[in-house]
């Protein structure tokens, strides 16, 4: 199989890590060779972060690079407009709706663009958008956002739904995979 | 079994497979991960030192006392430990020695983007350099076998996406090495007349390292055609190898110092176009010119930055995919200080002061960016300190009244405090800043001297920072609280008056520790409030103006928060989100009409 590219953008401590963590322990059981590629350090402290997610017969590099993304996995919705410039002809986009303004927007320096979703819907563009913070603390925890994508990205994936919550049940601990399940669920039954 | 696995876990692992009985680490992204996995081992004594090149004295040391010993950093923490390095080469070790240095290169997380090889070549000790997990796993075994065998210490370079990237590997079992200690003076002694007696050994051992490296399995050839041969090594393999696949010849080296020299004219002799491709310096590229050898590599490629799968396939002059037309105009979203962070402040009185601020390396840098805009200079750790005194000696009052260091706890323990002596020394009027958050933050939470736990988060030495900087002779030592705005500009202002050396100490936990109890959010009284933006100049990512002409932005979010001022028509308020508030409550100190009032109180 030819190798597929999953991007996870958001905002630093957004909860990207463990999104890529369930998908790295997924994939692998799944039989696939799996690259996860992550960001520490500064970046982490509020500002734009992505972590790649490769898998295949044989995954070589590590990270994914400009066009080749099959998914990007969006925790806010100017993330995902920043990082559009690695989706690949024809990829599919899941995504929170959530705003959060950068500094230069909190300072007046810069708007935040208006109708990110239909801007992008405009191009031609498959994207799934939903109000993930909404769905998550329906769920239970408003941190649940990660397990909402998830389950939303599930959607598109042609593996067992077990297979899932079994990665979900390695991930999370075990006071909080009521939440994730229902979390999980919610993503994966959204409708527009 | 095979696992997905961080580089830097599976490099502890592999220490841990070796043997290893002693970590010495000080934390810097991206090496930070190793010395925090190599914990979770019980039979490996972990520390964190208190800078690098202590880090590496205390695994020099164990490794003298028989066991295998290592220690961790990043690339500028190889900066700070050069001077035992440097050294440890002409002793030699008894049990292995292993140190890690992290590159970065693309500067995710550093300063510089300095190239770590140029170290191994200075100080004629072994580099290998993993390209992935299961390399980063092995190489850390091998690593030992070839320090105990070559009686040298050993360098591993990893760089931030083979440090901070999942691969699968095959995890094995742990094996036990334990030597005597044996008095050697000649060896261990380097005075000049032993010194002068170790160097021809060095240069003995780099000639069988060489000899080494034409024959080790993790230098290998894979070959496929005549038509182009890359030599190349670490993350930039896998771009070869994603690129080219079975399309090009590849020798994939494993170690980088000493590089072969039959392996490479062998494998030049049987391509048409040999080409190196390596990130930063172009020094396996000169090495194999220093053999007489037609190789490509600095004409193609940069010299600055990572590489990608596209930037090779681009200099190769192969098509890239097509990417998708981006939205225009997306506004940045750099880095900045958590909501709560007890930096805020301090900084905000900083700049209320008009005060020149020279900075140190750690959160705390944010304070550079707009709104607060207050750092005019960080160079590496503890530069702060140095750089306030030469600049005071030089400028006299006019710049004793109004600049200042800054500079965190776990900074101050790491290279401050010998710059601290040279102001109570030399006598500069010099104001230090310490902002003692309790922790050593942007790495991610690791514990240092002065916060009175150790790695293990069990109660440990804790160095009383008041008595420290007294006993060097400051007279004039206060501690604030940087959530109380008055006292902050109070202390600022009588500190830079003060015709004597003082040292602030601004203390308060990092928003972000688990043991810290927040206060309930605060919200803006949308009655109250007049749109002044007084709360705005704090740069708090919590806090933003809101007009309903802007459009309505969240609005699901903003019906689920309570107290929410968010719909309000006309005119732009502050809004609270209340999702990042911790309830610091700095806003609320410069509201001119107490509009902030805490969630539980309404």
């Amino acid at each position: 199989m030819e190798t597929k590219n999953i991007i996870i953008v958001g905002v630093g401590g957004q909860g990207s890590l463990l999104a890529s963590k369930i998908l790295g322990h997924l994939l692998l059981n799944e039989g696939f060779d799996v690259k996860v590629s992550e960001v520490h350090g500064m970046s982490q402290r509020g500002g734009s972060v992505i972590t790649y997610v490769r898998f295949g017969d044989k995954v070589y590099s590590p990270v994914v690079d400009k066009g080749q993304a099959d998914f990007i996995v969006s925790f806010e919705i100017l993330e995902t407009a920043r990082w559009l410039s690695y989706l690949k002809a024809g990829g599919q986009i899941v995504t929170n709706t959530q705003q959060i303004d950068p500094m230069p927007v909190i300072t007046g320096a810069a708007e935040y663009p208006s109708n990110l979703v239909e801007k992008i819907r405009a191009q031609g563009i498959k994207i799934d958008a939903m109000d993930c913070l909404t769905l998550a603390r329906q769920a239970g925890s408003q941190k649940a956002v990660n397990i909402v994508l998830l389950g939303r990205l599930s959607h598109y994936f042609d593996i067992a739904e077990a297979s899932w919550q079994n990665s979900l049940k390695a991930n999370v601990p075990p006071k909080f995979l009521e939440i994730n399940q229902k979390a999980f669920e919610l993503g994966k039954n959204f409708s527009d | 079994m095979k696992e997905l696995m961080l580089g830097n876990k599976a490099l502890a692992r592999g220490l841990w497979e070796a043997g290893v009985k002693f970590v010495s680490s000080y934390p810097g992204t991206p090496s930070t991960e190793i010395t925090e996995e190599a914990v979770k081992f019980d039979d490996i004594y972990c520390e964190w030192a208190p800078n690098e090149k202590v880090a590496m004295e205390s695994a020099f040391g164990a490794s003298l006392a028989g066991r295998r010993a290592f220690c961790g950093q990043k690339h500028v923490g190889l900066n700070v430990a050069a001077d035992p390095l440097f050294t440890l080469s002409y002793t030699g070790v008894n049990a292995g020695l292993v140190a890690v240095v992290a590159d970065d290169a693309g500067m995710h997380s550093s300063q510089n983007e300095q190239d770590s090889r140029h170290y191994a070549i200075a100080a004629k000790v072994p580099m290998l350099e993993p390209s992935d997990s299961a390399e980063a796993l092995n190489f850390a075994k091998l690593a030992y076998e070839i320090s105990e065998t070559y009686d040298t210490p050993v360098l591993i370079k990893m760089c931030t996406r083979v440090a901070h990237s999942q691969s699968v590997v095959e995890t094995g079992e742990r094996v036990e090495v334990s030597k005597a200690y044996e008095k050697n003076i000649a060896k261990y002694v380097m005075m000049p007349g032993n010194a002068k007696r170790r160097h021809p050994i060095v240069e003995e051992r780099t000639k069988k390292l060489i000899e080494f490296a034409e024959t080790t399995p993790i230098n290998r050839v894979e070959f496929f055609t005549d038509e182009l041969g890359i030599i190349t090594s670490s993350t930039c393999y896998q771009y070869v190898k994603e690129v080219f696949g079975e399309g090009a010849s590849v020798l994939k080296l494993g170690m980088i110092n000493p590089l072969p020299v039959e392996l490479i004219k062998n494998f030049a002799a049987k391509v048409k176009r040999l080409v190196v491709v390596e990130e930063l310096d172009p020094i396996i590229e000169n090495h194999v010119k220093s053999l007489g050898l037609k190789v490509e590599g600095s004409n193609l490629l940069p010299r600055i930055d990572e590489f990608s799968q596209n930037l090779i396939a681009e200099a190769f002059g192969k098509t890239i995919p097509n990417s998708t037309f981006p939205i225009p105009n997306c506004p940045p979203r750099p880095p900045v200080m958590c909501a709560g962070c007890p930096h805020r402040g301090l900084f905000y009185s900083l700049k209320k002061r008009k005060c020149t601020v020279l900075g140190d390396i750690g959160c705390y840098t944010l304070g550079a960016v707009p709104p607060l805009s207050t750092i005019e200079l960080t160079l590496c750790m503890g530069a702060s300190i140095g750089a306030t005194h030469g600049f005071n000696k030089m400028l006299g009052k006019e710049s004793e009244s109004k600049t200042v260091a800054v500079i965190g706890d776990s900074t101050f323990m790491h290279s401050g405090m010998t710059g601290l002596a040279n102001v109570a020394y030399n006598q500069s009027n010099s104001t230090v800043i310490i902002l003692d958050n309790s922790i050593t933050g942007m790495t991610g939470h690791q514990q240092n001297p002065s916060t009175g736990f150790n790695i293990k988060g069990d109660p440990a030495g804790k160095i009383d920072l008041e008595a420290l900087c007294r006993s060097m002779g400051i007279k004039r030592v206060r501690v604030v609280d940087p959530y109380n705005l008055k006292e902050c500009d109070a202390a600022i202002k009588e500190e830079l008056a003060a015709q004597e050396p003082s040292v602030i100490i601004s203390r308060r936990p990092c928003a972000l520790l688990k043991t810290v109890k927040h206060k309930p959010p605060l919200y803006v009284d949308k009655d109250k409030c007049i749109g002044c933006k007084s709360c705005m100049k704090i740069g708090c990512p919590a806090i933003s103006m809101r007009n309903e002409e802007l459009g309505i932005r969240n609005y699901n979010d903003a019906k689920a928060i309570p107290h929410s001022s968010f719909l309000i028509p006309n005119s732009a308020k502050a809004v609270v989100d209340q999702t990042q508030c911790v309830g610091c409550g700095v806003c609320s100190q410069l509201c001119p009409k107490k509009a902030f009032a805490s969630t539980k109180e309404a």
